[in-house]
């Protein structure tokens, strides 16, 4: 399934790298953040997308605490 | 601004006016060493707790070597260092700089949005007893009746059934003129309406309108990043721990080499760290891609993602459909050559009285032709009596004589010397009592500024290729008045795809090959291209989809005007990542020889990005012509 959020990301470089690590996560086959449309794209196993996106949010806010994500 | 920029703001303002104190007390009273820490460690925690904050976080989540840790390192050194002062300061500027970062990325991100702010709020839906109730167009059925005020945005795809207007498609277009509709015809959501009020009946729900597949296409081409896209980011990956190594190399080596001055290299490595920030380099990339993609889009042209504008830059080949590409795709009388003694007003009012009982296209474009040169229109109680001649042509009573209009063969078996009109299309003659009255000459029209759109690509050194199923002498024709490289013809829609293959094998790497197509059956040929453009898309979703970068009009102009687009944004992202990369990489050398201090280190962050976003600014400033 593929869905997409809107966030609020503060730098470029927290963006990248927030996309870095999501991409890295089990279950999940591919993501994209950007950080001019403030916007992740998520591309996950159907099956426990929820779990996955839970898993999605915490990595983030683990890379940059000022991660803000409208789920 | 937003409230996290304001609530900065007066941080900043707060703790200025906290170091100023600060400064002022420590210059004017003897003051203690601990006294001194304290006066400046309140504007410090002030201003930089949040960036203490985010470095103790990161340390705790293993994100070691980010811009608040290095930001925090380089302060707190200076602060221990005995330079209070300093070290509040560029905690203060990184800060200011921060601010104006985000304003200048905030503010450039709403107005490249605006350009693409065709969504519409509301619609008026008119209930069954005729009253209006405004809805989100997400709920309103297929069927329903919508009514348009003047100066509202079209919120849904449908047909006008009473009522016309001229409709502003520049949003979707970038054509300032506008279009008028009347009843009967089409209307497509995203258009501004004018001065009239139309009743429009929807013809599909709003997930699959127009304005909808548009929007979801602008707002995912952010996500497709391109090739120095990917690179700067990957670039960030290794650069920072490097530079972080290199700073403590410098701390370390030198004195122990030189046995000694610890304060002064430490210093030095510590401007080494606020130098080396990558988020300049990091913001500049996408910004400009992202301005690049929203200048585009002011022009009707819909780039898919920052990839795609990169292989628009590298083209160097331009594959065309013919049919709807170059031409109209309709047929139009393009010659009226009347026999002595005759007018060419008369000869297409005669030659549309004769047809005006066929519904051939051919006889519509005869009637067409002449609503532009009878005002009054056609009285076609003249014509009767028409009768077919199989392969030929017609035979029509016009004021009570015979006409015959059709072509050589018709001449010939009525054995009427005629004038041969050797034009490419059709030629129709037209005789009456034996007399050659003359002959017209129906073919597809090249658009009007088809020739212009070739010779730009020329002057970009691009080579161009005709592709058509259109025999021989039509292709000759078209190639030769476009002044086009290549053509081929008689091509059958399999074969232009083989063709496209062909051409993509043998081109030269690094140099991309874009097919043009008006979207409608060379779906095939758009995808395998490495960049394919369809044209006229407004109200095709089938090119929508296929394509890779759309054109909402028609215009073939609008490709040499992308692919100048493209390059200026590649230009652009290149300016950037050298100017970056420049000055960080001298700052660093001065900063290691201990010539820039943190006050240039500060200006190699911050400054260095905010002059690469104003570069990347300029991309929205797209000059149409």
């Amino acid at each position: 399934m593929v869905k997409k959020f809107k966030i609020e990301v503060d730098c470029a470089n927290c963006a990248a790298k927030i996309e870095d690590a999501v991409k890295k996560l089990p279950g999940v086959n591919h993501a994209t953040v950007s950080f001019m449309a403030q916007k992740l794209m998520l591309d996950a196993e159907d099956a426990r997308f929820d779990a996955v996106v839970k898993d999605v949010v915490k990595t983030a806010k683990r890379v940059e605490p000022d991660f803000e994500i409208e789920l | 601004m937003t409230k996290k920029q304001k609530k900065t703001l007066w941080r900043i303002l707060i703790a200025a006016a906290l170091v100023l104190c600060a400064t002022l007390l420590t210059r004017l009273l003897p003051l203690p060493m601990y006294a001194r820490l304290a006066l400046y460690l309140v504007p410090y925690l002030l201003i930089g707790y949040d960036v203490l904050r985010k470095a103790v976080l990161g340390i705790l989540h293993g994100e070691v070597f980010d811009e608040n840790f290095l930001m925090a390192v380089a302060t707190v050194g200076a602060v221990a260092l005995g330079d209070y002062a300093e070290g509040v300061a560029v905690m203060l500027f990184y800060q200011i700089g921060e601010l104006f970062q985000s304003y200048a990325v905030g503010k450039s991100r709403r107005s490249i949005s605006d350009l693409m702010d065709i969504r519409p709020d509301s619609a008026n839906l008119e209930g069954s007893d005729g009253a209006l109730s405004v809805v989100d167009p997400d709920e309103v059925p297929v069927g329903a009746v919508i009514v348009v005020r003047p100066g509202e945005r079209v919120p849904l795809d449908g047909t006008v059934l009473a009522g016309s207007s001229a409709l502003n498609t520049s949003a979707l277009t970038g054509e300032s003129v506008p279009r008028t509709v009347a009843v009967g015809d089409e209307v497509i959501s995203g258009c501004v309406n004018g001065e009239g009020l139309l009743r429009v009946r929807v013809s599909k729900p709003y997930g699959e309108s127009t304005v909808a597949k548009i929007l979801d296409l602008v707002e995912n081409s952010s996500l497709k990043k391109a090739k120095a896209e990917n690179f700067i980011t990957k670039f960030a990956r290794y650069y920072t721990p490097a530079v972080c190594l290199g700073a403590l190399a410098l701390a370390v080596v030198p004195p122990l080499v030189l046995g000694g001055g610890w304060t002064t290299w430490v210093m030095r490595a510590l401007t080494f760290l606020v130098i080396s920030c990558p988020c300049a380099l990091v913001i500049s990339i996408p910004l400009s891609f992202f301005g690049g993609i929203g200048g585009a889009s002011r022009c009707g042209i819909l780039v898919k993602g920052g990839n795609y504008l990169e292989a628009l830059a590298r083209t160097g080949t331009v594959v065309f459909d013919k049919t709807g590409t170059l031409t109209k795709g309709v047929f139009a009388v393009t010659r009226v050559r009347p026999a002595p003694g005759h007018t060419e007003a008369a000869l297409l009012e005669l030659a549309a009285l004769a047809e005006s009982y066929s519904s051939h296209p051919i006889s519509k474009s005869l009637r067409d032709a002449c609503k532009n040169v009878c005002p009054n229109g056609l009285d076609t109680r003249r014509a009767a009596d028409a009768r077919e001649i199989a392969g030929q042509g017609v035979c029509t009573l016009v004021d009570g004589a015979p006409l015959y209009a059709g072509n050589a063969r018709l001449m010939e078996s009525q054995a009427i010397t005629y004038v041969p009109d050797d034009g490419v299309g059709t030629v129709v003659y037209l005789a009456r009592d034996g007399e050659f009255l003359g002959s017209i000459l129906i073919s597809d029209e090249v658009k009007p500024n088809a020739q212009a759109a070739i010779a730009g690509l020329r002057a970009q050194g691009v080579r161009t290729i005709m592709l058509t199923g259109d025999a021989e002498a039509v292709a000759k024709q078209v190639s030769g008045t476009l002044g086009l490289d290549e053509y081929h013809a008689g091509l059958l829609p399999a074969d232009k795809v083989e063709r496209v293959e062909a051409l993509l094998a043998a081109k030269t790497p690094g140099s991309n090959l874009a097919f043009a197509g008006d979207g409608i059956n060379d779906a095939p040929t758009l995808m395998r291209a490495d960049v394919g453009i369809a044209m006229g898309a407004l109200g095709s979703d089938a090119a929508i989809e296929a394509a890779d970068v759309v054109l909402m009009d028609d215009d073939p102009a609008k490709i040499s005007l992308a692919m100048r687009l493209a390059r200026k944004c590649m230009r652009i992202v290149y300016e950037n990542i050298v100017f970056a990369l420049g000055v960080k990489a001298a700052c660093l050398v001065l900063g290691a020889l201990g010539i820039a201090n943190m006050w240039w280190a500060v200006f190699a962050d911050v400054g260095v990005m905010v002059l690469a976003v104003l570069n990347a600014m300029r991309m929205l400033a797209v000059k149409k012509s």
